[in-house]
């Protein structure tokens, strides 16, 4: 399919946030800046990136517990973001909710969310609503491999299948959950395997390769949108670090982290669009430093901001 | 003012608030026709609003009450039918963690759902199906959680309970499904949080909830024959607990007997009990008792099942005991 020059280049850009914000992420948490734990998206930026270039500002998202990449790509505000992770009064969450808590209603972010799978019947619902009100927004449910063995993923897609919701779940499947290999897990080749219990087109694609996630969830969205119902897609991805910051890593054999690690989304992505023509390497430098310069401000934005106060923890409790 | 049934009373209850706001639909299991749910409360609605607005679901109660959530965080004021309350532990996980989302988020969400479920033992259903929960409840925090005992008063607090902007439990107990009682025509609503003096006294209060009202006014008349004037509270709401309602009663008997369909630790009685201990302990003039079930969960048999549920002869022996 034809993707515009500008589509192109505004992919590489929010891959490369996503990627600058995390790896600095990973820094601010080692140097103690960041309370409690943090789960980072390095090296499945494509998928996040693809999926999210297909919605409009009013489409849904629901994220995951390792949601920077997903709000990112949905247009989240990495000031925000950052100061929420440092715990500080002018985050997302007025320091309430922390890394897997962040949510941006104006940019139909539904949150982030530390539960394992819990983002699935949500999005199920914000569906619903979209179904109801009779508008054709659509919602991209992200998920991960360990979060396909959940429940919650059994009932909430047969009930988005029998009622032919708006819903696109876009499965990251990073290999691992947690520390445990899908393959212990599951028996399945394809986690989209799934989807025919349901009734549900699916599609597996390349969770590094950025144009086949975008043109896959492109139908599904496409279809979603003129009422067509859910799709399953699902993304062969890794996860560059461990479950968590901190996590010593010894259950992945150094050989397939090398063999990913060679796979990285970004490069690949620049050397395609610049062979093609639709970037110079001179602007995707460009972008690089601007980006690389927002985040150094959100670090700054985030240092510089005020705790919030004690009395503070009462509020918004209640509607 | 008409005479009609407590199911009666959620049935228009859901009709009226359905046909004054669009966005509020019902989701559960076999709520359309000819059902109309397990205890018939919302016959009739499927058929005068249609399948869109009354969404019959799979046996998926996570999916319900997950649903509910993103359709309430996205514009829509659902009404989750959660069956029995028991069932609440099949969709622990959005009970506990995601109806906390506007915490979470910093006030970003706002959840307006309305969670309905048939609580209470009396009918033989064993544990799975007789629990109240409502002491188990009070822990989730951001949910508030009422507990009608009448036609008028579950009309008015469900009601309100659809029409507030946060997650709300409405319990109806099954017990009470026949009682009946004067409702008035047009739009009325009880408000959360509020509680309501059913009998008038000047020497115990009484405090209960939904079945176990009926049950303290039935002993208050009992003990009325004795000499002794009981003054029973309906707290209607679990929380947030009128604990003005339950102090200015106290200053006037000095006495407090709380009868609670729990089993008794950790129950609301405890919590009732320790708000008056901390605030009002000076107008005590003797213990406070929580007439309450045993700490089992609840048994199979009439037999057992009667002797498991607070009684009206328990409360009378609870009564008499802190004259």
């Amino acid at each position: 399919m034809q993707i515009s020059n500008q589509k192109l280049m505004e992919m590489y850009s929010i891959m490369v946030r996503i990627r600058l914000f995390e790896e600095r992420v990973s820094k601010e948490f080692a140097a103690g800046n960041i309370p409690g734990f943090v789960h980072v998206y390095l090296g499945e930026e494509a998928v996040a990136t693809g999926a999210c270039a297909n919605l409009r500002t009013d489409d849904y998202i629901t994220s995951t517990h390792r949601g920077h990449g997903h709000l990112i790509a949905k247009g989240g505000h990495t000031d925000l973001m950052m100061a929420e992770l440092f715990g500080r009064k002018t985050g997302y969450c007025h320091g309430k909710g922390g890394s897997m808590h962040i949510a941006d209603t104006e940019l139909g972010i539904l949150g982030a969310n530390g539960i394992v799978g819990a983002g699935i019947p949500i999005a199920g619902g914000a569906a619903l609503s979209a179904q109801m009100r009779g508008t054709d927004q659509v919602v991209i449910c992200f998920l991960g491999d360990g979060a396909s063995n959940r429940g919650t993923f059994h009932e909430a897609v047969n009930m988005a299948a029998c009622w032919n919701l708006p819903v696109v779940y876009v499965i990251e499947n990073n290999l691992y959950a947690e520390k445990t290999r899908i393959t212990e897990t599951s028996r399945v080749a394809n986690l989209a395997d799934r989807a025919t219990a349901y009734g549900i087109p699916d599609v597996t694609v390349d969770g590094n390769d950025v144009i086949a996630v975008y043109e896959a969830v492109h139908e599904a969205v496409a279809r979603a949108r003129k009422g067509g119902g859910p799709t399953l897609v699902e993304c062969k991805t890794y996860r560059w670090h461990g479950h968590f910051e901190g996590d010593p890593q010894t259950y992945k054999p150094k050989e397939e982290v090398e063999a990913w690690m060679k796979r990285d989304p970004i490069p690949a992505f620049r050397r395609k669009v610049v062979e093609m023509g639709a970037v110079t390497e001179a602007i995707a430098g460009q972008v690089d430093r601007e980006i690389a310069e927002e985040i150094e401000n959100t670090v700054k934005f985030a240092r510089e901001s005020p705790f919030p106060l004690p009395e503070e923890i009462l509020q918004d409790v209640f509607a | 003012m008409r005479e009609i049934g407590f199911n009666q009373a959620i049935t228009e209850a859901l009709d009226a608030e359905m046909a004054r706001d669009p966005s509020v639909f019902i989701i559960g299991e076999d709520i359309g026709e000819p059902w109309g749910g397990s205890f018939g409360q919302f016959r009739g609605l499927a058929e005068k609003y249609g399948t869109k607005r009354i969404r019959d679901t799979p046996i998926s109660e996570t999916a319900i009450l997950g649903g509910a959530i993103g359709a309430a965080a996205t514009g829509m004021r659902p009404v989750a039918a959660m069956m029995f309350v028991d069932f609440l532990g099949v969709s622990g996980d959005e009970l506990l963690n995601q109806l906390q989302m506007r915490y979470m988020y910093g006030g970003k969400i706002k959840l307006p759902i309305t969670i309905i479920a048939a609580s209470g033992a009396g009918a033989s259903a064993a544990a799975q199906h007789s629990k109240s929960l409502h002491g188990w409840l009070l822990n989730v925090q951001g949910l508030k959680v009422v507990a009608p005992s009448t036609p008028y008063d579950a009309k008015g607090l469900l009601r309100s309970c659809i029409r507030d902007d946060n997650p709300v439990v409405f319990l109806t107990h099954k017990l009470l499904g026949g009682v009946t009682g004067q409702v008035p025509d047009g739009d009325f609503t009880v408000p959360i949080g509020k509680a309501d003096i059913k009998r008038q006294g000047k020497d115990v209060t009484v405090v209960a909830l939904a079945l176990m009202v009926h049950r303290a006014l039935s002993a208050a008349q009992k003990l009325q024959e004795k000499g002794i004037s009981v003054e029973v509270i309906d707290a209607r709401t679990v929380k947030p607990l009128d604990k003005q309602a339950i102090f200015d009663s106290v200053k006037k008997t000095g006495r407090l007997v709380i009868m609670d369909e729990e089993p008794v630790t950790g129950s609301w009685a405890s919590e009732v009990a320790a708000a008056v201990a901390e605030e009002a302990f000076d107008h005590l003039d003797a213990p406070i008792k929580r007439v309450c079930a045993p700490d089992t969960p609840v048994p199979f048999s009439p037999v057992l099942e009667r002797a498991w549920m607070p009684s009206e002869e328990a409360l009378i022996k609870a009564v008499e005991g802190v004259m």
